[in-house]
């Protein structure tokens, strides 16, 4: 799957996209996102406050129980600041 | 109905002209104008880079409009907002509503900035004396957001 980190996240993370291929256990948003903030300590200090992180699974705003499946683009970032 | 998401600035006078040309339905255009101010929270700020989402901004903006529509009589609708390295005194975002009544177009006007502040994937990155800084969500945001969410 493609997972897309914007704004501080990616700063963070250091990297704007990557393609990753957890195991089949990881099969919902919030799991996903335990098992990222395991890569790296940049991936666990941007996903330290889960509170502030958004989750968009095919460029749609979901829960942290929404499903994520191989193929998915799963995009993570920050409340948004536009207008 | 259209939306538009651009690093270029925009004419605000040749915007609404265009969304009202040739129609004698619309009694009322109401419009908004987002600028880059340079106080960033108590940082002075030289200038702003705005980063978006690609793909998930347009289809966010694209559904704002939508609701707009659907909850008032609306004869055109227009949202335009850059992206981009900006300066003090730029414009960043322009929502319009016209209608035949002057009430819808005020109300809409009003929930198309409020429900797209809350909804676009857009982060504001600041140039500040100390250095870059991401700018924060505001609880005021949200707040002014909700008050549209139960449509009467």
């Amino acid at each position: 799957m493609k997972i897309l980190w914007f704004a501080w996240l990616r700063t963070r993370v250091g990297t704007a996209t990557e393609n990753v291929d957890p195991p089949a256990s990881v099969d919902d948003v919030a799991k996903l996102l335990d098992w990222l903030a395991a890569r790296s300590p940049g991936h666990a200090e941007a996903l330290a406050k889960r509170e502030v992180v958004r989750v968009a699974v095919n460029q749609e705003y979901v829960k942290l129980d929404h499903p994520v499946t191989k193929g998915d683009e799963i995009a993570i970032f920050p409340p948004v600041t536009g207008g | 109905m259209a939306i538009r998401v651009q690093r270029e600035d925009f004419d605000v006078g040749t915007e609404l002209d265009a969304l009202t040309r040739g129609r004698t339905d619309i009694g009322a255009l109401t419009s908004f104008v987002g600028l880059v101010r340079d106080m960033g929270g108590e940082a002075k700020i030289g200038a702003m880079t705005l980063e978006h989402y690609q793909g998930m901004t347009e289809k966010e903006l694209a559904a704002v409009e939508r609701e707009a529509n659907a909850r008032w009589k609306l004869s055109a609708t227009l949202i335009v907002h850059r992206y981009g390295r900006l300066e003090p005194g730029d414009r960043i975002v322009l929502c319009a509503a016209a209608s035949p009544h002057r009430e819808a177009a005020f109300e809409a006007c009003h929930f198309l900035i409020d429900w797209l502040k809350t909804k676009a994937p857009f982060w504001k990155l600041e140039d500040t004396p100390q250095g870059e800084k991401w700018v924060e969500a505001k609880a005021d945001d949200d707040r002014a957001a909700d008050r549209w969410r139960n449509p009467a």
